[in-house]
């Protein structure tokens, strides 16, 4: 068990160094710089901000500086945003869309799991391709296309949901499903393949055998073992869908962070994107350890290593 | 005669494929005494674990009974609701099965799963049952029970999981287990050892034991009576010595000569049986064994040989048999 914490936790650093690393000098490939698009401001302003921000230093002292920074925990100011810091930034825009993330996950995994059961159950049968031909399409569509498909059909159409902002519970409807369809679709067409593998083992027959019943042997003996893929796959899952949506974001106006990372990329507003860059990844590794030790829970043979 | 634990009579069974009807018995008759032990051999797909299946109800989709009877300890079960059929299962009739590897479930402890079905079947607290799971531990041979019912199968060996399989199968005391191929996945020493500890169970336990094999050599020293099947049908059924020393049927008798005989110093030549199974999608009108019998004869063609009795026990359904006798006959009319 230390030995995993040690392995983990050595590993994490080394993958944020590195992740970090790549994306500051991709960063300074792309051409273009925070400061330059604004026209109106003056050669000299320009020079003066680049000096401010330290951007007409060489790009390696400008690196060690951030790395030295960021390790202090000091991801630096804005570039764009006037006097915000980006873990300000950061801590305003991240609880706006890991609300909506984290509930269209569990809407994904209320929905998915069941019904991924309910097809695998009956295999072959009008309900079986039913859900399936749903989940295919839950796939197959991008998600601006779930999204203006259900904001006309139930927003401008029916009238029954409000399309923008996230001033009220109803608000919060037409974008979690636009959020929640994909993973949704993904859970249902993976439990329904494990659970379909799960029910062809010898120990359901074993189950059946004692005398219990179909449900019974179900709910205990298929339901834990078929859930073990549906758990690596939302770990990673849930990391993105809680830093939210660019699309989603967008179509529906929601301030959140996914909006806020594309935007810091079109005006290169460098520290936004560092910043943004490193919590995703920090959120990443530490689902993949959540996901390790829900595994370790369900199964036992799993050992932490 | 005395009376019967399981009488299976004319079982006919089919499996509904989109392939076509894939028919897996085809008039199947067997019955089993108390405190017997019946072995049925056969090679691959002759209908064994779909007999034994059947008889606890437990038939796979898209299999189904069309035809015959199935008697059990008092119960009819071909007549019975699935419901009923759970109170009988694990109870008074228990099976184990060939990989003990796959067979237990890997996410719950041995305890567990044995407690469960004590805990199904009788009114036992969960203490009560913790309890008798223990007992069921010590009786299937394995120590430190308190410590075993903790840990998780894939903690323990091959021959120790089987052991708990059986311990999980006799947590009620059935009247009868079932046992389908227990040892074709151990190791050959394991394998006296879990059959040696199902005999002295049976003997304890006082149960009938049926106990199914493609292997004849295995389990003689251990059966009372040996039912042979062949294309869904039993071909042949006997007493252990009949089947060995009176083989009447062409398929025992290829079957005896393709194994190898440990007790014999002169290794005769081992012959296996030519040509392939019958194509249960379309059986043949005759005798399924025609295509592959040594001494087919036309008649073998056309028309399924009757079983023709050879002793209280020993019954076989082969035309030669027949002739046999109709030649006895004949020769006895002229004299
Ligand atoms: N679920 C099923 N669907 C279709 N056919 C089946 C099914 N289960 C069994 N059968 C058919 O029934 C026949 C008998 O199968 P069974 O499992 O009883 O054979 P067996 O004698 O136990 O063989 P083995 O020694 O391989 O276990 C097989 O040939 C198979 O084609
Ligand atoms: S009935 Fe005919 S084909 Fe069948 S086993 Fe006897 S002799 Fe062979
Ligand atoms: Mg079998």
């Amino acid at each position: 068990m230390l030995r995993y914490v040690v392995k983990r936790v050595l590993l994490a650093a080394i993958t944020i160094f590195l992740v970090a690393t790549i994306t500051f000098f991709l960063m300074r490939m792309v051409p273009g710089g925070p400061f330059i698009a604004e026209k109106s401001i003056s050669e000299q302003a320009q020079a003066a901000l680049n000096a401010k921000f330290g951007l007409d230093k060489p790009v390696w002292v400008q690196y060690k500086n951030y790395m030295t920074g960021a390790l202090h925990g000091d991801f630096s100011l804005s570039l764009k945003q006037r006097g915000r810091t980006v873990s300000e930034i950061i801590a305003s825009k991240f609880p706006i869309s890991a609300k909506l993330g984290g509930l269209s996950v569990l809407i994904a995994l209320a929905i998915g799991i069941p019904f991924g059961s309910i097809a695998a159950l009956n295999r072959g049968k009008w309900l079986d391709q039913l859900i399936m031909v749903i989940a295919t399409c839950g796939i197959a569509f991008p998600s601006f296309v779930i999204c203006t498909v259900g904001m006309y059909l139930f927003g401008v159409r029916l009238k029954w949901l409000p399309t923008f902002g996230l001033t009220s519970p109803l608000h919060y409807i037409l974008p979690i499903f636009s959020l929640a369809f994909y993973p949704m679709a993904y859970i249902t067409r993976l439990m329904r393949s494990s659970m379909l593998d799960v029910l062809d083992q010898d120990y359901m027959r074993t189950a059946r055998s004692k005398g219990l019943s179909r449900s019974r042997s179900l709910f205990k003996h298929a339901l834990r073992n078929a859930v073990l893929p549906v758990v690596t796959y939302v770990g990673p899952m849930l990391a993105y869908t809680l830093t939210g949506s660019f699309v989603v974001e967008k179509i529906f106006v929601i301030p959140g962070l996914g909006g806020q990372f594309v935007s810091s990329i079109m005006t290169r507003d460098y520290t936004v994107i560092m910043g943004t860059t490193i919590f995703l990844a920090t959120l990443l590794i530490l689902m993949n350890v959540v996901v390790d030790i829900i595994y370790k829970m369900i199964d036992p043979r799993i050992q932490l290593k | 005669m005395s009376e019967k634990l399981v009488d299976i009579q004319n079982e006919k069974l089919s499996f509904f494929t989109p392939a076509g009807e894939v028919k897996a018995l085809n008039d199947v008759s067997l019955y089993i005494r108390p405190g017997e032990v019946l072995g049925i051999v056969g090679e691959s797909g002759s209908g064994k674990s779909v007999t034994a299946y059947s008889l606890m109800g437990l038939t796979a989709h898209p299999g189904r009974l069309t035809g015959g009877d199935i008697y059990f300890n008092g119960h009819h079960i071909n007549k019975m609701t699935e419901k009923e059929m759970r109170r009988i299962r694990g109870n008074e009739v228990s099976i184990i099965f060939q990989d003990p590897m796959t067979s237990l479930n890997p996410v719950y402890t041995i305890g567990n799963q044995i407690r469960e079905g004590i805990l199904l079947h009788t009114k036992r607290s969960e203490k009560q049952a913790n309890e008798r799971a223990c007992e069921l531990l010590r009786l299937v041979g394995i120590n430190e029970p308190e410590k075993r019912m903790k840990q998780y199968p894939h903690e323990l060996s091959g021959g120790m999981r089987q052991r708990v399989m059986i311990a999980i199968a006799l947590a009620c005391e059935p009247k009868l287990l079932i046992a389908d191929e227990p040892t074709t996945a151990l190791d050959v020493t394991i394998q006296a050892q879990i059959l040696e500890l199902m005999m002295s169970l049976k003997e304890k336990l006082d149960m009938s034991i049926i106990i199914i094999t493609h292997d004849l050599g295995v389990v003689a020293g251990m059966c009372d009576r040996i039912a042979v099947m062949y294309a869904g049908k039993v071909v042949e059924c006997g007493t252990t010595d009949e089947i060995f020393y009176q083989p009447s049927h062409e398929y025992t008798k290829g079957l005896l000569r393709s194994i190898p005989n440990l007790y014999e110093k002169d290794h005769k030549k081992l012959v296996p049986i030519q040509g392939l199974p019958v194509d249960l999608l379309d059986l043949p009108e005759g005798c399924p064994f025609a295509t592959r019998c040594p001494n087919c004869m036309k008649v073998c063609m056309k028309h399924m040989p009757e079983y023709t009795d050879l002793s209280d026990n020993h019954y076989s359904a082969c035309w030669l048999l027949d002739k046999e006798k109709f030649m006895k006959k004949q020769r006895g009319a002229l004299t």
